[in-house]
């Protein structure tokens, strides 16, 4: 099976192999052997339409490096999402945060999402909220598993001390700069990063008349 | 001030130390309390910290010095949980982050899968899913003040608030089914349609609550102690509130009215017609007073869902994405109705196939991520939805308010007092299961 | 239980035996161990609709020392397990233990790495309650049911021969820590 048609992998696409959620087994569908991979959304022509040229223009005026630091915006949905480079992030958010055109000072969130199969895999997510002029706009920061360092924003946004305990503790992603990061939801002294995406769900099986149910990780279902 | 090590030097035969006697009055020219200092534990198991929270606290008498905050004592992995059921599912997992307001939760998640569908529920479901928002913020802030009032001594509160909840969860046990946890919003709409007398009880239900707000403001916003335990306690004002990323009545109590009702209209709220309670003492007295407006607010947004209602479908026409069973109550209980089954099995097949399809795999969902957020009644609810294309969602992530809030909790007691602690950890009103997730 | 060592014998047990047991089932005091959404359908039992004041539970005792119920109301996370057995430790004899909710029962529907499945793992558990949450109707009727266990248990010479024999060790918290 030729796999020379396939999208290129650019940025965070994500393979999946086999239709049904079972590998390994005796499986005579021929669905098993499918080998699909998803391309990542490319990163959008301008003129990105809405607010997110003037979000855009802005900070390219305001921040210097803006040519270096944003290695890609996808506009999708109705949302602006800049991938950044994990060295610039820190001052990235000072400007998001202080140039009176843009004015981000509410970080809603901090989290982390682990495309497995890609390169940079671990990806650390900001949501950041203008309230002066009533935009959002995402930023994110992929990083290795082998090297899984990103710069903390703590300084700029206080907000994200708890949230960056917490994608640490879930994801791995150690914050340089951070004041105190440890594990926050798992006990102190647990292996492991539990929202991985190769780290198993963990259950049990369960017997419900009469029959075991294997834990929803293994059981055989639809990708 | 004397040294209170005794001097010492170095001979040959080791070190000497020279002690002498002092007068006591050199020795206790330091801080009497200095030893004073002890670090109390508040246990996760505590009947006043709102569940499942550690506080650990270090006093220097009855004043706290530092606070240190220890969660992760309800970690259930309901995000990872997501990750391997339908996007269908994935409400009844979400639905019990938050247990005090599940409804919140199901539909910002539910908002955000519409998103990446690129559908939008259909109208009478808009209507009905602000209606049961505007209950549940009721009954959430109705726990928060029984809740809180139990901590703080007033115990009538506590048994007033319990029986004015009670009555918002008959309506949502009238429409949903279930009291908490209702897993009745589902992407594309809702699950079942509002019974038919619904609409009745719910304008009953609406005066009730005026009446049981103005009951507790009787009972407790006049009486001096409760005004003495909360006036200037917990004190935090916009700049810390923004800076550590507090939103809902807390930011609104500092005089900034940031309600995403207002700021970020979603559902029907564009239509409606009400007040965004702000106050600007930035304490709990505040907060208080805040949470019993919205109180009235709810049920006046209430009453205007309940002429905005007009007949419709409660979920989206798309077959393929629509949840297909109808249900109807028969003789052994609720089920799906024997019409509908006897379409599927004589009559179309499409709809058996859509039925089957939706059933076993659930509909998929284009690839990308979105962000939507729902004005919960602790703040901004956020929902960051990733999905691979597939049929289950590949990451959601929940930005809970209670979460971040709870993260100014040293910053409102650091120099208070520890009485002050339970009633400023109380005004914040964190529910563990959304901390934690 | 100074008390089962003096007891006498005979329908003087009987007598004895009963009224132990009735004062036992009418005043339990529950510990406050609510942990998650079930906590809230607990509060509501205590609340003035579904009382629990008529059945002499309205106090929730806040020390584990002055409680004989503790219910365990919620999901027991990996974190809070020590703590849940710490306080089951500090509950003096007579002591019951009421699972309330599938996710205390048996893990509820959160099957995996963060969760306990059944507190039964670390405490022993006299009685199971399910429901997600169960309602207090429920919770009531759990409580009843209660009663009569303890209505019935026996006391002295025929408690020792019910006992005899019964294993009375935990099962292990997990796979790791059995030996």
């Amino acid at each position: 099976m030729s796999t020379d048609n396939l999208p290129d992998k650019a940025g965070p696409g994500i393979t999946e192999h086999g239709m049904f959620g079972v590998t390994g087994s005796g499986d005579t569908s021929g669905f098993g052997g499918l080998v699909r991979r998803h391309a990542a959304i490319p990163s959008t022509e301008r003129p990105y339409g809405g607010y997110f040229d003037e979000v855009s223009d802005a900070l390219e005026a305001a921040y210097g490096d803006f040519g270096e630091a944003i290695l890609a915006v996808v506009v999708d949905r109705g949302e602006i999402t800049f991938h950044v480079a994990r060295e610039h992030l820190l001052e990235l958010c000072r400007t998001l945060r202080n140039d009176p055109a843009l004015r981000f000072e509410l970080c809603s969130s901090v989290s982390g999402v682990d495309y497995l199969g890609t390169p940079d895999r671990l990806h650390s997510v900001y949501h950041l909220t203008s309230m002066t002029y009533r935009r959002r706009i995402r930023l994110e920061v992929a990083v290795s598993a082998e090297d899984p360092h990103v710069p903390s924003v703590v300084a700029v946004y206080p907000t994200a001390d708890w949230h960056e305990r917490e994608t640490y503790d879930m994801f791995g992603i150690v914050y340089d700069g951070h004041p105190g990061l440890t594990r926050i939801l798992m006990p102190d002294d647990w292996d492991g990063f539990p929202q991985r995406k190769d780290y198993p769900l963990g259950g049990i099986p369960v017997e419900f008349k009469g029959a075991m149910i294997p834990p929803p990780d293994q059981r055989r279902a639809y990708k | 001030m004397s040294e209170t090590y005794a001097g010492s030097r170095e001979t040959t035969e080791g070190r000497v130390y020279t002690v002498t006697g002092g007068d006591w009055d050199e020795l206790l020219a330091g801080d009497p309390l200095h030893d004073e200092r002890i670090v109390l534990n508040l246990g996760p198991q505590h009947p006043s910290t709102h569940g499942v929270l550690r506080l650990v606290l270090e006093l220097e008498g009855e004043t706290v010095t530092s606070t240190r905050m220890v969660i992760g004592y309800l970690h259930t992995g309901i995000e990872k949980n997501t990750e391997f059921r339908n996007w269908t599912q994935g409400v009844t997992f979400l639905t019990r982050a938050d247990y005090l307001a599940p409804i919140f939760t199901e539909t910002a998640y539910c908002m955000g899968v519409e998103k990446l569908l690129g559908i939008e529920a259909p109208r009478r479901a808009q209507v009905i899913r602000t209606l049961l928002m505007e209950i549940n913020r009721c009954s959430s802030h109705w726990v928060a003040l029984a809740t809180g009032g139990m901590e703080l001594g007033a115990l009538t509160g506590m048994t007033n608030g319990f029986r004015a909840r009670e009555r918002c969860l008959d309506m949502l046990e009238l429409v949903t089914g279930l009291r908490m946890n209702h897993a009745f919003v589902r992407p594309g709409g809702l699950a079942q349609d509002l019974p038919e007398n619904a609409p009745e009880a719910i304008a009953a239900w609406c005066d009730e609550m005026d009446e049981e707000a103005s009951g507790l403001d009787k009972l407790l916003t006049g009486q001096p102690i409760w005004t003495r335990r909360l006036k200037d306690v917990g004190y935090i004002d916009t700049a810390g509130c923004l800076a550590l990323g507090v939103t809902g009545p807390l930011l609104r109590a500092t005089g900034l009215p940031w309600d995403m009702r207002r700021t970020e209209p979603y559902a029907i709220y564009p239509e409606l017609d009400f007040e965004v309670p702000v106050r600007d003492e930035c304490d709990s007295w505040a907060r208080y007073v805040l949470r019993v407006a919205e109180i009235r607010e709810s049920a006046k947004i209430v009453r205007q869902c309940l002429t905005l209602l007009e007949p419709g479908p409660v979920m989206v026409e798309d077959a393929k994405i629509g949840w297909p069973a109808q249900l109807s109550l028969g003789p052994d209980g609720m089920g799906n109705s024997l019409d509908y089954v006897g379409k599927i099995m004589g009559q179309s097949m499409e709809a058996l196939i859509h039925h089957f399809k939706l059933v076993t795999e659930g509909f998929r969902v284009p690839a990308g991520q979105v962000y939507t957020a729902v004005e919960s009644p602790r703040g901004e609810l956020g929902a960051h939805v990733v999905s691979d294309g597939g049929t289950r969602p590949f990451r959601v992530h929940l930005r809970e308010p209670s979460f971040v809030n709870l993260q100014c909790a040293p910053a409102v007691c650091e120099g208070g007092l520890v009485a002050d602690v339970i009633a400023a950890v109380a005004s914040i009103d964190p529910v563990m299961g959304g901390v934690d997730r | 239980m100074g008390l089962e060592e003096k007891l006498p014998s005979g329908f003087l047990l009987t007598s004895v035996e009963k009224l132990v047991n009735w004062s036992r089932k009418s005043s339990l005091w529950p510990a406050t161990f609510g942990l998650a959404c079930c906590a809230i359908e607990m509060m509501t039992f205590g609340a003035p609709r579904y009382d629990s004041a008529r059945f002499g539970m309205e106090v929730f005792r806040a020390s584990p020392r002055q409680a004989d119920l503790m219910i365990v109301a919620g999901r027991v996370s990996q974190k809070m397990a020590p703590v849940l057995r710490q306080i089951y430790d500090q509950m003096p004899e007579p002591k019951w233990v009421l699972a309330m909710g599938v996710c205390a029962s048996s893990g509820g529907m959160f099957n995996n790495y963060a969760i306990v499945q059944g507190v039964d793992h670390v405490v022993p558990v006299d009685m199971y309650l399910p429901g997600c949450p169960p309602r207090p109707e429920m919770l009531i009727d759990a409580v009843l049911k209660l009663h009569y266990k303890i209505m019935h248990e026996p006391l002295g010479p025929k408690r020792a021969k019910q006992l005899e024999g019964q294993k009375l060790e935990l099962l292990p918290s997990s796979v790791r820590y059995a030996k």
